[in-house]
């Protein structure tokens, strides 16, 4: 081995640690709820004597806890399919037409995503209440969209850019209407991009708390129930929720990968 | 571009005024929902809190004759200190992200190979667990008879304070909840140096060193400056590390907007702080993003 190769190994080996390193940084909190999660003693002390799951159990037969799950799923899917639909267009807008002030226009669409959200969320409080609308969990959605509409946007677009536009070109020439290619050129071709973007969607939603806090009026979703109950004092079930939450985010996300190497796989074939 | 305009005029050519016709309106059209979308979503509460930030003080309506005395009470109140933490605890989170970030991005972009896919994934899943309890996860780490202390006192007999609630703690929430947004744009930005240029330098002659400040620092300078810039405005807008690790000794500039909204149920000295909170990070997000090209930036090749 020469020198020369030596220190190019070296290099990755470093290059390697740090960014494990970094991922183990990454994970060392959503570690500790799980350890916390996994006692049976009411309080946390490490190193745990007593190891048990009844807080587990405890929380998912819990009644409360159900209703959040249902709160928290209706607004994340309504988010998902309203955030799906605005953006595709918004991508292709974005990414695919060349037109008179589309460098403006991306810019626009970016900034929400530039804004702090608690200040999003009051805002977004201030502008209800003036229109007089109530709050519950429908003002959420809304609420949720205006932060997640331009990262599905921005998510899409970034397959849009590698969207040859000659295959719809192709389409049209061969006589087909523009409802025509859009079912059977585009949406599929694209799909991969507005599969990762309503996964985005999805998650975002479910995660938030900074727009729910102040847009759910008297409906409670599961990331503000954990605030509530982590400020009132240490209960178990809040690092179950947390894991849960974890584990939830990982099996979507890396299941959701999975499919579209597969589906790759199989196009391939 | 000439690419596109070239297959726009075969286009033209083959089915001529239907296509062309569309095309040029399919831009702009498409636009239509987002747009107004965000007319109604996004502009018009923005225009609600800067209409708030004149009405009277302690007041909930809308259609009162506006007054500055907001403005007034904040210029002349120690909203500044709060403001200036903010700012300073923001700088000091994106220069530490820079330093951890740089060496996984290059990593990401040119060294990790098929696992690169796999390591974003990884970095991507905390994104969608909600901020609170991450951050909580971080107190069951550095807690008193915690992970890290509790640990250290069973196995080596070592009992130290417990570091939370300081300045420390509140950056590394803050380096930890925003790191995603650095690293992203910043693999982005790295993975924009063609490899071509770099051997090119290294045939040259080029050190390492130089190679690194001459050509990879220059050409992947977009993506760590759209890096910067997302981390560095999040960071300001940052509340929860404050409110849960730093157990409330650093109010924040949010956390400042949100009392003046809860506790003192006083919305236009609220929404005063929050329009110039605005004012800071909308001067700068436009300042730096007028100088992009986003196409470049997201893969337009």
């Amino acid at each position: 081995m020469s020198p020369a190769e030596r220190s190019q190994r070296w290099r990755r080996a470093l290059l390697w640690a740090w960014a494990l390193s970094v991922v183990v940084f990454m994970y060392l909190p959503a570690i500790c709820l799980f350890l916390a999660s996994s006692t049976s003693s009411r309080y946390f002390i490490f190193p745990i004597t007593k190891w048990g799951f009844d807080w587990w159990q405890k929380t998912f037969n819990s009644f409360e806890i159900h209703t959040l799950f249902k709160t928290s799923i209706s607004i994340a899917l309504l988010v998902t399919v309203i955030a799906v639909v605005i953006a595709f267009f918004g991508a292709l807008a974005f990414a695919r037409y060349d037109w008179k002030g589309r460098s403006l226009y991306q810019k626009i669409v970016l900034l929400p995503i530039f804004f702090p959200q608690s200040v999003l969320g009051l805002a977004l409080l201030l502008w209800f209440n003036a229109l007089g609308l109530p709050l519950s969990w429908k003002t959420a959605v809304f609420a949720h969209l205006v932060w997640i509409v331009p990262v599905v946007t921005l998510v899409i677009s970034i397959q849009v850019y590698s969207f040859d536009p000659a295959l719809e070109e192709a389409a049209f020439d061969l006589g087909a209407t523009r409802w025509q290619v859009m079912k059977e050129v585009t949406l599929p071709v694209l799909f991969p991009g507005i599969f990762s973007g309503a996964l985005f969607a999805f998650l975002l939603s479910w995660g938030n708390f900074p727009l729910s806090l102040f847009t759910t009026g008297a409906d409670t979703t599961i990331p503000e129930y954990l605030y509530a109950k982590m400020v009132a004092g240490y209960t178990p079930g809040v690092p179950v929720l947390g894991t849960v939450s974890t584990i939830t985010a990982a099996i979507l996300l890396l299941g959701g990968y999975g499919l579209i190497v597969l589906r790759r796989r199989a196009r391939l074939k | 571009m000439a690419e596109a305009g070239a297959q726009a005029a075969i286009a033209t050519a083959a089915s001529p005024a239907k296509a062309s016709a569309w095309r040029l309106r399919a831009g702009p059209a498409n636009a239509v929902p987002i747009i107004l979308f965000l007319l109604i979503g996004f502009a018009a509460p923005l225009l609600a809190v800067i209409g708030y930030s004149f009405m009277p003080p302690r007041t909930f309506g809308l259609w009162q004759a506006p007054t500055l005395s907001n403005y007034e009470t904040v210029f002349n109140s120690t909203s500044y200190i709060s403001f200036l933490w903010s700012l300073g605890l923001a700088a000091l989170t994106v220069i530490l992200l820079a330093l951890i970030c740089y060496p996984v991005a290059y990593g990401l972009a040119r060294v990790f190979g098929r696992w690169s896919t796999l390591l974003t994934l990884l970095f991507t899943i905390p994104l969608f667990v909600s901020e609170n309890v991450r951050l909580y996860g971080w107190i069951l780490f550095f807690i008193k008879n915690g992970v890290l202390l509790g640990t250290l006192k069973s196995w080596f007999g070592i009992e130290i304070e417990s570091w939370l609630f300081t300045e420390g703690i509140i950056v590394l929430g803050m380096v930890y909840v925003y790191l995603p947004f650095m690293l992203f744009p910043m693999t982005l930005g790295v993975s924009m140096v063609p490899n071509e240029t770099r051997d090119a330098a290294f045939d040259l002659g080029a050190t390492r060193w130089q190679v690194f400040k001459e050509v990879d620092l220059p050409l992947s300078m977009p993506g760590i400056i759209i890096g910067f810039l997302l981390s560095f405005v999040l960071a300001v807008g940052a509340i929860a590390e404050a409110k849960v690790l730093g157990g409330q000794q650093i109010i924040p500039i949010t956390h400042d907007i949100e009392i003046a909204f809860t506790y003192a149920q006083n919305w236009p000295l609220g929404s005063a702080l929050a329009v110039l909170l605005m004012l800071v990070i909308g001067a700068l997000v436009l300042l730096v993003l007028r100088r992009f090209d986003l196409d470049v930036i997201l893969g337009r090749r």
